[in-house]
């Protein structure tokens, strides 16, 4: 018989190393036209719109203020709180947003998944991205708030940390589509983890010194017992990071950081090969 | 030798059955720590065999099939015989257990319509994210979308959200993007059980223009055999995840009908036979004969004298005959009544004439009925059951036609005849 080119080979078994990454680059348009259908249909048939995308943020920051940081004292020391809680929050809404959608991927598109193939891990980057979409909105929010308290010389101090920026800002994603992966991988089996994911991610946030400052706490302060476990916590440096570079206020802890990369890269792998084992058969148990 | 588009080697699929491990974390634990320590999974149902091999299914059973390129193929088998397994398998939703499928070219799966529509997003939003999803590229979209969008036949709406769209219209959208598409394979499962009469004759006619104009393969799984009859060159019937026949698309079709039984019978005995459920069985039919002809291939225009016999309990009821013959897909051509059978207590039997001029040429069944009707027009069924099968052929000389054609239909109507005047 005639020599025969395949395109596609189809094996048995579930490689976890088998990751489709040539066809994932063949997908930028479906990437960019996901990224518009969630943004698109988030905000359909809403007056405000993408508004939304600050208003929530905002008034979390509201709350924030008046009773973390004013009623129970537990606010910043050396700049206002309202901008003190928006930074925090957006950055942390950034991560939370990313691993809770990401860990819907296989159950909450099990219609499209089951019916087509295309590289699975477009589903996570879109997500990704449109939480980035997100956050720059908040962002510039954040900015003009920036822009009133350094007019009015409030005691902010933005130095030449912002160029980690971009650093920080594509850790918090990777981490939080790494832990939406495992996650979703495993909910494709064990729905149990899809009820931790709501409340275990709002119990995180309390982890991570997104409503307090944690270096106004003697209890956490670098050099108390707790502070080196409470530093472990992948979120924690990188939002330290982040206020220290538009705010001025906290410490950076550059070898903390240095863990929470190394904690983000491990968990972004097993992520990814959880995820690639997966999806080949998710469809038979999801 | 032709160029293949897809070889499907020895595959095989296998599900568990039941609930899919513990169902929960700490179940699944536990049954895992249990047969580590060789001790009785604590999750097992009482009664259960532990993980014995009967809570496996092989919903593919060592399958294997080459299509050629351009080919349209069928493939056919009754529910869970593994059809869209298979298909699944080929477009690449999960992998096989067992086996390797090759495949040259692009994929297109419609398994389901409207596959990726998001409710929210406009007509046109949705055709450039479904044709992504199905693997184009925006410019690919761009190029094709007023033919996509002319095609479904919903332009005025195509800013519209498709959550405010009929069924229909959705099925027309989706269709028109997946028919669309620059790809080499596409695969179809019962797409065209929805939409309307026209546009279901418009996909079969764009789908043959797809497969024979464009050189493109078609992989087509429907239970419609109307529509595998028209479209596809050549079927696999699939029974148990085993294939169980591949070859012409008529003979696929009686086998799957069941009708892979048409011999040479002319007697054809129905006391054993099944019956319909709602019969009362007073009067069952016990057999069927074909008389002044040795095989039950008819000549067609030939009138086919046949004898019944019947058992009545009874002397006291009235008794009706009527019969329904289907045709070799199961559709019924037409009815015939038989009107009242004289009968008496015990076997009867009586006689009929069969004129086969009113049928096309091909193989049909005939279900016969026992009945009465009342005044008031309840219907007593007495019985009902499948009696005769038969193959009509037709030569040249007793029709001045060389050919039938399958979208005439399976009924020839004397209905119509040329009113002379005398002048």
């Amino acid at each position: 018989m005639a020599q025969q080119n395949w395109t596609t080979i189809v094996k048995s078994g579930n490689s976890a190393f088998d990751m489709d990454i040539k066809g994932l680059a063949k997908c930028k348009d479906l990437i960019l036209l996901l990224v518009r259908r969630t943004f698109v249909a988030k905000y359909k048939q809403t007056v405000l719109g993408p508004a939304w995308a600050v208003i929530q943020p905002f008034f979390t920051t509201v709350v924030y203020s008046v009773f973390f940081g004013n009623i129970a004292g537990l606010g910043a020391t050396g700049v206002p709180n309202f901008i003190f809680y928006l930074s925090g929050t957006i950055v942390w809404t950034l991560f939370a947003h990313c691993l809770t959608e990401t860990s819907h991927t296989f159950t909450g598109n099990a219609g499209i998944l089951g019916k087509v193939y295309f590289p699975r891990l477009v589903m996570p980057i879109s997500t990704a991205i449109s939480q980035y979409i997100a956050f720059f909105i908040q962002f510039a929010f954040m900015l003009c708030f920036m822009a009133y308290y350094l007019i009015t010389d409030a005691g902010l101090a933005p130095n030449l940390l912002i160029l980690m920026t971009p650093v920080i800002l594509i850790q918090l994603a990777v981490l939080g589509m790494g832990f939406g992966m495992i996650i979703s991988s495993l909910t494709t089996k064990y729905r149990d983890l899809a009820m931790v994911v709501g409340f275990g991610v709002s119990l995180w946030s309390y982890c991570s010194p997104v409503a307090y400052d944690m270096f106004s706490r003697s209890q956490l302060a670098p050099g108390s017992a707790i502070y080196y476990i409470y530093m472990l916590n992948p979120v924690t440096p990188a939002i330290n990071l982040f206020r220290n570079a538009y705010l001025g206020c906290g410490e950076v802890d550059w070898l903390f950081y240095g863990i929470s990369w190394v904690t983000t890269i491990a968990v972004a792998f097993i992520g990814a090969l959880m995820f690639s084992k997966s999806e080949k058969t998710f469809m038979d148990t999801v | 030798m032709k160029e293949l588009a897809i070889r499907v080697e020895n595959v095989s699929k296998e599900y568990r059955l039941g609930a899919i491990g513990g169902a929960t974390l700490k179940g699944e634990i536990q049954s895992k720590l249990a047969r580590l320590r060789k001790k009785e999974d604590p999750n097992l149902k009482i009664g259960e065999k532990v993980h014995g091999k009967n809570e496996r299914f092989l919903a593919l059973d060592d399958l294997s099939f080459d299509v050629e390129k351009g080919e349209t193929i069928g493939i056919l088998g009754h529910n869970g015989a593994g059809k869209s397994t298979i298909l699944k398998l080929i477009c690449r939703v999960t992998a096989p257990t067992k086996g390797n499928i090759y495949m040259n070219g692009r994929i297109t799966s419609m398994l389901e319509v409207g596959t990726g529509f998001h409710p929210e997003l406009t007509g046109r939003e949705n055709v450039y994210l479904n044709g992504a999803i199905l693997g184009m590229t925006k410019a690919e979209i761009d190029k094709k979308f007023d033919e996509i969008v002319e095609f479904s036949e919903v332009g005025q709406f195509i800013d519209t959200p498709v959550k405010r769209y009929s069924s229909g219209m959705k099925v027309k959208l989706a269709f028109s993007v997946a028919s669309h598409l620059d790809s080499e394979i596409m695969i179809m499962d019962e797409v065209l059980a929805v939409g309307d009469v026209n546009f279901q004759n418009k996909c079969i006619a764009r789908m043959k223009q797809v497969a024979e104009k464009e050189g493109r393969t078609i992989l087509y799984v429907s239970h419609n055999m109307a529509t595998v009859k028209s479209l596809c060159s050549r079927c696999i019937v699939l029974s148990a995840g085993k294939k169980i026949f591949e070859g012409s698309t008529e003979e696929a079709i009686a086998i799957y009908m069941k009708n892979d039984e048409f011999d040479n019978a002319t007697f054809f005995d129905t006391s054993e036979a099944k019956r319909h459920p709602k019969c009362n069985k007073r009067h069952l039919l016990q057999n069927l004969q074909l008389l002044e002809t040795e095989t039950n291939k008819i000549e067609y225009g030939k009138k086919v004298p046949f004898r019944i016999c019947w058992n009545s309990e009874n002397d006291s009821e009235r008794l009706r005959m009527k019969m329904v013959v289907n045709g070799i897909d199961a559709t019924p051509v037409g009815v015939v009544f038989g009107g009242d059978l004289a009968h008496k207590k015990g076997m009867n039997s009586a006689d009929y004439l069969l004129d086969t001029s009113y049928f096309v040429p091909g193989k049909y069944t005939v279900d016969m009925i026992l009945y009465d009707e009342d005044d008031a027009g309840n219907v007593m069924f007495y019985d009902r059951t499948t009696v005769l099968r038969f193959t009509l052929e037709h030569s040249d000389e007793s029709v001045k036609l060389k050919h039938w054609f399958k979208d005439w239909g399976n009924a020839v109507l004397p209905c119509v005849t040329k009113i002379t005047e005398d002048k």
